[in-house]
């Protein structure tokens, strides 16, 4: 009892460190800041990787402490995504607008640049008039509150529903996957009020930061996105090392049980649930600005798949797990599917990775499920134990 | 001398017949010269009277030459032509009897012949009248459909007389009705049009209601005091059936109201009178509201610069010393009354044949669905296993079409083909997957879906590499085109009662399988417990095996059914995979029946919201979902819920 949460988890420690010693490294590495090894490009993919990073680790929270496979943590990530860029898009268009507005003769009514907006986004769906749920956008404040309270509500909508009628296992598994479709499709349509299929654009210029340059801003969403992580990390394996985790993954293991004892299961589940929602949101508020566009193709069921593939593969109910998954295979796919990867000549037929690298990644999920169902983080795990022993 | 002479054999020629048959269309001509030269209204009459007597089968092509202004006159004998191309010198000339070519002739001895409009039209219903009494059925046929697609007063008489002589039953009738549409158009007899349109109260036909909608035309009026003279259709209060503004502007077109300035209009009188920077005593750059624009305004108003605004309360004073209506565009209130109560009537029954239009539209929706889930539910449903790559094994039957419809060039033959050749494909990758994936992971559900999911990302860029991502045709059979139209609104395409048939015949399959054969006992036994079947000396992996093939195989028809109207893609099973569990969890896990239920409900379901918001089938989608999520929590084990031990959870 007298030792400190953290030297009960030396891991953490490990984890933190690591992530420090990355940003620095990247940092001085970097164009905008350090010796311009690392191109801008690059160094905004590993800031979305970190944030890929943070919502692995919130699927993990659900899937791999408490059992819960959700197969919609997407709908959360894009939805945090669109929260903040409907922000970024708004406050960006209103300074082109008011610039473009400032020769007119007379000087513009604020009825005049809101209507203007309204065609400059709008105008691409048919549309000219700002949809109601438009109606905080220009307050930055309000829509942070929003990237974190709309798919809260979401969540904990969708969870009450589910949980309070027992629906678990697979079942809710397919629930969510049909959430997330649900939303997507409806996200597709023109008059959903966020410009349908062309999605939020232009988000990576930040308002307000025009003298900033892309490779500076990318440094400084690196160190949002990697102070992201690491708190909500710390945060992470603090809750799940104290009785609340211990009752979390007592639900994973035999939830009846722990009903027998007088648990309040659902609202456990449903505590995980939504808070591991906000952190997906927050993960994908800190993604998009660096992707620049977001659609409601993001958000399609595969998306949420292949989250659930990385942490897998990195191995679930271990934080770290999930981290490492998702940093390893995103990176290596984007680096398999850009085309980077050597093609191999077989004489016959040359295999491109561009086509062949999911067919890869697809069977050996197969066999990482098949014959390591710990995943990455097992092998972490046996490797420690060994040196112990 | 030539021409002389030629001239001198064409009037032989022409002259010949007429005097052997004493009945020749020439000859009738000639008899009544004079009012064909010189057509007038007043004098056509014998002409056609005598065309009429003489019943030649060469009239009406004459007649409508003629009305058309293509019948020239020789100016040497007085005798009629047709021109086979009047800009060419010398012209062709052809008999107007036989149509034959006689000969060519200099341009300048040819006469046009240009009848008036007067006789034109007279003409054009001469026309019709002969049509209509030709012997040819064909003929009379395409009169009356030259009738109903362009009708005008002048032939309701004449059809009406048709109708009482036509000999062939089934155009009568046509002609009947269409007298009847007729009138309603163009009778001069208030009572004959009552009579009719009410009598037309229980047909939905198109055409009907294309006669009727004329009748009940209105046009938006306004005025001091309500006018007694009008048919009234209702009155329009401003702000409720449309909207102060629209009411204003139609008082300013009728020029009862002061125009109005608009914003626009009003700021352009601003920047007019800007001087030094200042508008109406005000800066500029103080003009970013509203109001201080208002206030600049009414300053230049004061300085009599500008016009004086007509403000809010004004437009609502001439607003409310008139009054607003609208009015039928037919002045007799009988026949509105009964046109609208016939359009009621009529629009009822359209109602009741679009909801069992709409009816048969979910089923067969349902039935699609049903075939995509059906193998799910074998798999999943009484088996427990969850496959996600189940829409990969519908893919894998769609392709399998595809590439027998390469290979085989007859569609019927290659359908026939396919369909076995896609339930063994499939039935094969089943097998193969449930031998070297699924049958390590019994017990571990969560592990199954995620592996089958590897397994579905794998197939699918799996089929991208070979086929490409362009969507592949798989045609149907020209038997299979085409729909049974019931009538003008219920209809079902082909292909989509095939698909219907098809689900009918895999649900009995399905039931006589697994109640009747000793496999299905065996099934049966294995799901419930299988420990105990073992011990009775069945092979439950055998089972497993073969009962996880039967699904997958019948999943792989389920594609090739499902590729002939859908594109056949990479992706075309994942669009189902969603549906297709909903489909099964929505009815009852372990139930075929159930399924059945399930792709019943969601399928008349979809297309009923798809109906209440027509532009928009995504958000039907959506809509369809949430409803789902909502009905499993009232119904978490499905529609049809097994009861006892063996839904244990």
């Amino acid at each position: 009892m007298e030792r400190t949460f953290l030297a009960r988890n030396p891991s953490v420690l490990v984890f933190l460190g690591a992530l420090a010693l990355f940003t620095l490294t990247v940092t001085i590495l970097s164009e905008g800041l350090g010796i311009g090894f690392l191109s801008t490009s690059f160094i905004k993919t590993l800031g979305k990787t970190l944030c890929l990073c943070l919502a692995a680790l919130a699927l993990d929270l659900v899937w791999g402490y408490c059992g819960i496979l959700s197969l919609g943590h997407f709908a959360f990530f894009g939805l945090g995504g669109y929260m903040i860029g409907m922000w970024l898009m708004y406050a960006r268009t209103e300074e082109i607008v008011v610039s473009s507005l400032a020769n007119v003769p007379l000087p513009p009514t604020s009825e005049e640049i809101r209507d203007a907006i309204g065609t400059q986004i709008f105008g691409v769906v048919g549309g000219a008039e700002l949809p109601m749920i438009w109606s905080f956008a220009d307050s930055l404040t309000i829509q942070l509150v929003l990237v974190v309270l709309v798919p809260g509500i979401l969540a904990f909508l969708f969870g009450w529903l589910a949980f309070r009628s027992r629906v678990s296992g697979v079942y809710l598994s397919i629930l969510t996957q049909a959430m997330t479709l649900a939303l997507s499709l409806y996200l597709f349509q023109n008059d959903s009020g966020l410009r349908g299929n062309n999605g939020l654009s232009g988000l990576q210029n930040l308002p307000g930061a025009e003298n900033v340059s892309q490779a500076t801003l990318s440094i400084l969403f690196l160190w949002g996105s990697a102070l992201a992580l690491g708190s909500f990390y710390i945060a992470s394996a603090w809750f799940m090392s104290g009785k609340f985790g211990s009752a979390i993954r007592a639900i994973r293991d035999d939830e009846n049980r722990l009903r027998y004892l007088g648990y309040w299961v659902e609202s456990y589940k449903l505590l995980v649930f939504v808070v591991s929602a906000i952190i997906t949101a927050i993960a994908g508020a800190l993604y998009y600005p660096q992707a620049g566009i977001i659609n409601p193709a993001e958000i399609a069921p595969i998306a949420s798949i292949y989250l659930v593939v990385w942490v897998a593969i990195g191995g679930r109910g271990r934080l770290y797990g999930a981290v490492i998954g998702a940093a390893f295979v995103s990176l290596i796919s984007s680096w398999f599917t850009g085309g980077q990867a050597p093609d191999i000549p077989l004489g016959f037929y040359t295999i491109k990775w561009v086509d062949w690298w999911l067919v890869l990644l697809g069977f050996g999920f197969v066999l990482v499920t098949l014959y390591a169902p710990k995943g990455l983080g097992g092998l972490v795990d046996q490797l420690v134990r060994r040196k112990s022993a | 001398m030539l021409r002389f002479l030629a001239t001198f054999i064409l009037v032989l020629c022409a002259l010949g017949p007429a005097q052997a048959q004493d009945q020749n269309l020439q000859y009738i001509l000639q008899d009544h010269h004079k009012a064909v030269e010189r057509a007038s209204r007043k004098t056509i009459d014998p002409l056609l009277k005598a065309l009429a007597d003489g019943k030649l089968p060469a009239v009406p092509g004459f007649l409508d030459a003629w009305r058309n202004k293509n019948v020239w006159m020789s100016k040497e004998d007085g005798q009629f032509y047709f021109l086979a191309d009047p800009k060419a010198d010398p012209v062709e000339i052809i008999d107007i009897e036989t149509g034959e070519a006689l000969g060519t002739h200099a341009r300048k001895g040819m006469k046009q012949l240009k009848p008036n409009s007067g006789v034109r039209t007279i003409l054009a219903s001469a026309l019709v009248e002969f049509q209509l009494k030709d012997p040819d059925l064909q003929t009379r046929t395409e009169a009356v459909l030259a009738i109903e697609r362009g009708a005008d007063a002048a032939h309701l008489p004449l059809l009406q007389a048709a109708a009482e002589t036509e000999p062939n039953s089934d155009l009568k009738l046509r002609m009947s009705r269409l007298v009847r549409l007729l009138t309603i158009r163009f009778s001069k007899d208030t009572d004959a049009r009552i009579a009719t349109i009410k009598s037309f109260a229980s047909d939905t036909s198109v055409d009907v209601r294309s006669a009727l909608n004329p009748l009940l035309e209105t046009r938006t009026n306004a005025a001091p005091t309500l006018p007694d003279t009008i048919n009234l259709a209702r009155r329009l209060v401003p702000g409720q059936q449309f909207s102060t503004d629209e009411a204003y502007d139609l008082l300013v077109k009728q020029g009862l109201a002061q125009p109005r300035q608009d914003l626009a209009a009003r700021d352009a009188i601003l920047i007019e009178n800007i001087v030094d920077g200042r508008v109406g005593d005000a800066p500029v750059s103080t003009l970013s509201t509203e109001e201080a624009r208002d206030r600049a305004y009414q300053k230049l108003v004061q300085l009599g610069q500008a016009p004086a605004l007509v403000t809010r309360a004004d437009v609502r004073a001439s607003l409310d010393e008139h009054v607003f209506y609208e009015e039928y565009l037919e002045p007799d209130p009988g026949i509105t009354t009964a046109a609208l109560a016939t359009l009621d009537s009529i629009s009822n029954r359209v109602d009741l044949y679009a909801t069992i239009d709409l009816g048969l539209d979910g089923l067969s929706l349902a039935s699609i669905y049903f075939l995509a889930a059906i193998g799910l539910a074998i798999t999943f449903g009484v088996m427990g296993v969850i496959n996600m790559a189940h829409g990969e094994f519908i893919m894998i039957g769609a392709y399998t079409g595809y590439v027998v419809q390469q290979v085989i060039p007859d569609y019927t033959t290659s359908i026939i083909v396919a369909l076995p050749l896609a339930f063994i494909l499939a039935f094969a990758a089943g097998v193969a997957l449930e031998r070297s994936v699924i049958r390590h992971l019994r017990h571990r559900p969560l592990e199954t879906l995620l592996a089958t999911f590897g397994v579905s990302i794998a197939l699918q860029q799996l089929a991208k590499n070979i086929f490409g991502t362009q969507a592949r045709p798989l045609t149907a059979p020209a038997w299979l085109d085409g729909s049974w139209i019931i009538n003008d609104i219920i209809s079902i395409s082909m292909i989509r009662i095939a698909i219907f048939a098809l689900a009918l015949a895999f649900l009995g399959l399905l039931i006589f399988i697994l109640t009747k054969t000793r496999f299905g006992l065996e099934v049966r036994a294995v799901t419930q417990n299988p420990r105990m079947a073992s011990s009775m000396g069945i092979n439950p992996e055998r089972i497993n095996m073969l009962t996880f093939g039967l699904g997958s195989g019948i999943a792989g028809i389920a594609g090739v059914a499902i590729g002939l109207f859908a594109k056949v893609t990479s992706e075309l099973g994942s669009a189902y995979i969603v549906q297709s569990f909903m489909t099964v969890v929505v009815g009852g896990v372990g139930n075929i029946w159930g399924t059945l239920a399930g792709a019943g409900m969601i399928g008349s379901l979809q297309k009923f919201i798809e109906w209440l918001n027509p532009s928009n089938t995504l958000a039907a989608q959506t809509y369809m979902i949430i409803f789902i999520i909502i009905f499993i929590q009232f119904r978490p084990k499905g529609i049809i819920a097994l009861k006892g031990r063996a839904a244990g959870d």
